[in-house]
């Protein structure tokens, strides 16, 4: 249990998958500009992380890992470097489902979320938070609790960039610096906060 | 010799460096498309391997793309694009795990994630669907040099003022630690990172304002 807490602690504040590993930048800069769309796409973000990371942990020690193929009678094939092509696919299809399904059982949730799904397949934090569960021998129940830290720090690092983007509008920022300077250096003051965070052992 | 430079000049080859590693190269948009690989930018060495497998990746997936454009049926081509990129993204992580593995090991899953990476399907999609292959090869090959510039240019900083080396290298005499100077711990932390490129951002504004 401790141990699940780290994981969490971790990937939301001090590994925090976007400010620490810089993955997730592109709809970060594009969708920081309004308040209720970034708590939105954070909202997806955490939903699709939840599910497929746990989802490409089933397919890579079923399928891919060395010996992963024992089951089919197959111990010495060794399939993981197929990862990467395959987690993309999960990722593509699995966000095509949820999309389906929720337009089925909850419109509402549909409306809000809806237009973001197309958008995070091509997320670098989805595919990323995948690698980094293979790269450190999670198991299933740490893939999940890592799955859903990740989209909970990365939705906590999207909502507190477009409050301060709100607030930024008012400042008086130099000339060259105005627009993607003064987001970088804005993220940089976040990712130093968060660092802060790095002293929590359990 | 003028006359020679003159047509270089006016050659389509030229233009497309031109434009990828100067003209059309805000360093805004190429940040976009590098963002995960501003993780490796903490040491100089594994910075150039990484601009190395990017580079070489969007080159040939600019050559194959193009090689296969008139085969390519439109509707499936975003699919066949991400599968000619995933290959040459895994031939590129094995070759690095043969014969680099202590770097791979350093550069992690930023390797595997070039996938993601907008630039490289976006020069696919945007220069080489329409273009021949010698000519996709060189665009390939100058968007990836005009990246790795920059991914180059925030591992030097990062590096030299954060652990006062570069390329494992100390370059920071003795004397001026004895005197008092101390390395600058943030350069090596992710805010470095974020910081080097906004201030990148403003001296180009700054640059290209003046002409």
């Amino acid at each position: 249990m401790e141990n699940l807490i780290n994981i969490a602690l971790n990937s939301i504040f001090v590994g925090n998958i976007l400010l620490a590993y810089f993955l997730g930048m592109c709809s970060f800069l594009a969708v920081s500009k309004n308040l209720q769309t970034a708590t939105g796409l954070g909202f997806a973000v955490i939903f699709v992380l939840a599910i497929t990371t746990p989802a490409n942990w089933l397919v890579y020690h079923y399928l891919l890992a060395p010996g992963a193929l024992t089951w089919a009678g197959l111990p010495l094939v060794n399939l993981s470097y197929l990862k990467l092509i395959l987690f993309i696919a999960v990722i593509a299809a699995m966000v095509q489902g949820v999309e389906m399904v929720i337009d089925r059982y909850s419109p509402a949730l549909y409306n809000a979320l809806g237009v973001f799904l197309p958008l995070i397949t091509v997320n670098c934090a989805i595919l990323g938070a995948s690698l980094f569960m293979v790269e450190r021998n999670y198991s299933f129940v740490e893939s999940v609790v890592y799955g859903t830290g990740s989209g909970v720090g990365w939705m906590l690092a999207i909502v507190s960039m477009a409050a301060i983007q709100k607030k930024l509008k008012y400042a008086d920022v130099p000339e060259g610096l105005q627009g993607f300077g003064i987001s970088m250096i804005t993220t940089g003051l976040i990712a130093m906060a968060f660092m802060l965070f790095s002293g929590i052992t359990l | 010799m003028n006359a020679t430079i003159a047509a270089v000049r006016k050659t389509f080859s030229y233009k497309a460096i031109c434009d990828a590693l100067w003209q059309a190269n805000p360093i805004s948009k190429q940040v976009l498309g590098i963002c995960s690989a501003l993780a490796v930018t903490v040491q100089l060495k594994t910075a150039l391997v990484m601009s190395l497998a990017l580079t070489l990746v969007v080159a040939f997936s600019n050559l194959f793309i193009s090689l296969l454009r008139t085969q390519i049926p439109r509707n499936i081509r975003i699919v066949v694009e991400v599968s000619v990129i995933a290959t040459l993204v895994i031939l590129a992580d094995e070759m690095l795990k043969a014969f680099m593995y202590d770097i791979s090991k350093q550069l992690s899953v930023f390797v595997g994630l070039i996938i993601t990476n907008c630039i490289v399907l976006g020069r696919a999609e945007g220069f080489a669907l329409a273009n021949p292959p010698g000519r996709s090869f060189v665009d390939g090959m100058a968007n990836g040099i005009g990246y790795s510039s920059i991914l180059i240019a925030v591992a030097f900083i990062r590096e030299l003022l954060g652990a006062g080396k570069l390329l494992g290298y100390s370059v920071v005499p003795a004397a001026f630690y004895e005197a008092g100077y101390v390395n600058m711990g943030l350069m090596s932390l992710a805010p470095g990172a974020f910081i080097i490129i906004g201030l990148f951002v403003w001296l180009q504004h700054a640059l290209l304002k003046k002409k």
